[in-house]
């Protein structure tokens, strides 16, 4: 398929196609070259997300979600030419308002970072520079993209603070990573990361070391903070339950690609593939007594060295057998199966919506 | 008794079915300064708990970082030494016994630690990992050690044949198995476990809290976990205590505790877990709690929730709120409970 046909039939919204969307991603493939073999992380990821919007991207550790945050960004190493460690090798395309980022400098995307995109990491701690003050490493990055003295930067620094709900900002402003607690730390990194009004916020595992409180508190300030900036918001997770309260579209990811596309409400309350029912089977539910077992999936995600032939998710798959094989050889592409919901499986609709009903709903 | 009960319905018509009995249970850990290390204060991090866990229930400890939930797993097992109170196992008060006399002890209770990559030694094979208890406490099981061993590895879902291959071989979720399978080996009444399941992925963490499920009718395990995940924790538990600060603020049946949790804390962490179900998103009341948990070092006096709780009077910064039965089975440590049955709330508080 060309890529211009996968930017059609994949990352527009239905409803307006001919709109160019605030980040697209097409194709995209990171590739890591290894004594082992090639570890293929990413391997034809497209998305499309507009401003105002929340995706979620959800998938298990090794899916490529963090690989895929860190190309947008440009924090991949760039290959063998350039430094004796090999290091990613990236192809596609990534639009941000239809500028290619992937074939432009470093420099020039170092000049993007901050104020049209910023990162929010899952791990504070190791994010921020331990040998400078909270306060020193906000002013910083602010300072860069704004042309104000030290005073007026700082003062800006103590506001980010007290946004992000740190108590005593004026004070705090001058402590070190070290002297945060968990929760204040993560607020801190927000703080940063929301500093200069970025167009585009990527939040990797933002809540995941927190706990439910913390978490519920980040998760408002993230809600807030989108709906006053109107920015784009890529919230990257494991946990369903977070990205069933933030996002508007979710991409479920396995084994580098993506395997199911689309609305939050879609994918929650009609999952099409047989990786999200296992997900969602896999959860015990809060809300309300399970006699149930879980509805695990079976065996373990893939080596990304040695990725099945095929649909990556066959040896796992209950259903692959209905396929006649189809499974084993065919990498299923994303095909829509309504509007604003593609999927990447070979069942047919008519067994998809049978086991839905019969086999799965009743085990949820 | 070092064989498993054969009667269990026998125990069941016991009066006294409790397998562990914990009363005003405290660890302090001191804090020293200065060059004559003098205590300054404590880490107040267990503050008098009492609770018993019945025989093959699952009891489950619940509450966020810093609560003391894992100091109370580590006193459970005598892995730490309480400051105060007593632990009753089987009848016997282990509170103060001797790493000597701890060690037949272990026997009959074992844990299941949350790192599955740091609590198996790299350098041993799998047969090794599994077989240390028999060596260690000189048991030898019929058939041999080897033949025990492949056993426990078939029974918690490996291949016997792995016996020779090194941790690093495996994953996450089969290496949790191991550790399961070793846990097991010496047919241990009692499993503590500190959250097992919280460092794997979700499809493998299933698969886990399925197995836990299965091995505890398999062999009649009484089960005391530790966790933050309530989801996680609504599935598995037969009980839950809700801890703060050290304390247990609420102590519940499973189904009770969350239909209906009583202490505004409980309400609180409940209204805060995301809910997989995007229906579900605009009809939710959420409480959000301002600011962190207090240290507990200087803990506040009372109860301990007050500095946060959106419900706290006069009476909460000067006197503490025992944890009290208010229905049946449920007991609440607070002077506003939510949730209260209508009779109930009639009647005098306390």
């Amino acid at each position: 398929m060309t890529t211009s046909a996968l930017r059609d039939l994949v990352t527009r919204h239905p409803g307006q196609p001919d709109k160019e969307p605030f980040l697209e991603v097409v194709d995209l493939r990171v590739h890591f070259p290894t004594d082992d073999g090639l570890v293929k992380s990413v391997d034809g990821l497209s998305f499309a997300l507009d401003r105002g919007r929340t995706l979620g991207i959800v998938g298990e550790s090794g899916s490529g979600k963090s690989v895929t945050s860190l190309a947008i960004m440009g924090l991949h190493t760039r290959p063998a030419s350039e430094q004796k460690r090999p290091g990613a090798q990236l192809s596609g395309e990534i639009y941000l308002e239809g500028d290619e980022l992937l074939g432009k400098t470093p420099e020039y995307v170092r000049g993007l970072r901050g104020k049209r995109m910023a990162m929010i990491f899952q791990d504070p701690l190791s994010a921020m520079n331990p040998y400078y003050t909270v306060g020193h490493q906000i002013i910083e990055a602010y300072r860069i993209h704004n042309p104000v003295n030290k005073k007026v930067a700082r003062q800006h620094a103590i506001d980010m603070l007290g946004r992000v709900g740190i108590p005593e900002p004026s004070r705090r402003v001058d402590a070190y990573p070290h002297q945060f607690s968990g929760g204040m730390r993560q607020r801190a990194m927000i703080a940063m990361a929301l500093s200069c009004d970025p167009e585009l916020l990527i939040a990797d595992e933002p809540t995941t070391a927190l706990d439910v409180t913390v978490q519920a508190q980040i998760l408002d300030l993230i809600r807030d903070l989108q709906s006053e900036f109107n920015s784009a918001v890529v919230l990257i997770t494991h946990d369903l339950g977070v990205v069933a309260e933030l996002a508007d579209d979710v991409l479920v990811m396995y084994a580098g690609r993506a395997v199911e596309y689309g609305s939050a409400d879609l994918l929650f309350n009609r999952p099409a593939h047989p990786y999200t029912w296992g997900l969602l089977g896999s959860i015990p539910r809060f809300d309300r007594t399970q006699t149930e077992r879980l509805l695990a999936i079976q065996g373990t995600p893939p080596s990304l060295i040695n990725v099945p032939p095929g649909c990556p998710f066959h040896p796992r798959c209950d259903y692959a057998t209905r396929n006649e094989g189809r499974s084993e050889e065919v990498r299923p592409e994303l095909t829509p199966v309504e509007p604003g919901h593609t999927v990447a499986c070979h069942l047919s609709q008519t067994d998809r919506e049978e086991i839905w009903q019969q086999e799965i709903v009743p085990k949820l | 008794m070092t064989a498993p009960a054969p009667e269990p319905t026998a125990a069941d018509a016991e009066p006294d079915s409790d397998l562990i009995i914990v009363d005003g249970l405290i660890k302090h850990f001191p804090i020293r300064a200065g060059i004559l290390r003098r205590q300054v204060g404590a880490v107040q991090a267990v503050d008098g708990l009492n609770f018993a866990v019945r025989r093959r229930e699952t009891f489950s400890i619940v509450g966020e970082s810093g609560c003391g939930k894992s100091t109370t797993a580590r006193l459970l097992t005598r892995l730490l030494e309480p400051t105060a109170g007593k632990i009753t196992f089987e009848g016997r008060d282990i509170t103060h016994l001797k790493d000597t006399q701890l060690r037949p002890l272990r026997r009959d209770m074992q844990m299941i630690f949350q790192d599955p990559y740091s609590s198996l030694n790299p350098r041993h094979p799998v047969g090794k990992i599994v077989g240390a208890p028999f060596r260690i406490q000189g048991v030898s099981p019929p058939g041999g050690i080897k033949k025990a061993v492949q056993d426990l590895l078939a029974a918690v879902g490996l291949n016997p044949e792995h016996y020779n291959r090194y941790p690093h071989e495996f994953s996450g979720g089969q290496r949790q198995r191991i550790g399961i399978a070793r846990t097991l080996a010496l047919r241990p009444r009692l499993i503590i476990a500190d959250e097992p399941v919280s460092a794997l992925d979700v499809s493998i963490q299933a698969q886990i809290l399925n197995l836990l499920e299965d091995l505890q009718e398999e062999f009649d395990l009484t089960y005391v976990i530790i966790a933050h995940d309530l989801s996680v924790v609504r599935y598995v538990s037969d009980r839950v205590a809700v801890m703060y600060l050290g304390k247990i603020v609420e102590l519940a049946d499973a189904d009770a505790l969350y239909s209906a949790p009583m202490h505004p804390y409980t309400v609180a962490l409940m209204s805060a877990v995301p809910v997989a179900d995007t229906r579900r998103r605009k009809d939710r009341e959420r409480i959000l709690l301002s600011g962190d948990v207090p240290s507990p070092i200087n803990p506040p006096p009372a109860c301990r929730f007050h500095t946060r709780c959106w419900k706290a009077q006069e009476i909460c910064r000067t006197q503490e709120p025992p944890l009290a039965e208010l229905v049946s089975g449920h007991h609440v440590a607070c002077h506003f409970p939510e949730n209260l049955p209508t009779e109930a709330a009639s009647a005098p508080a306390r």
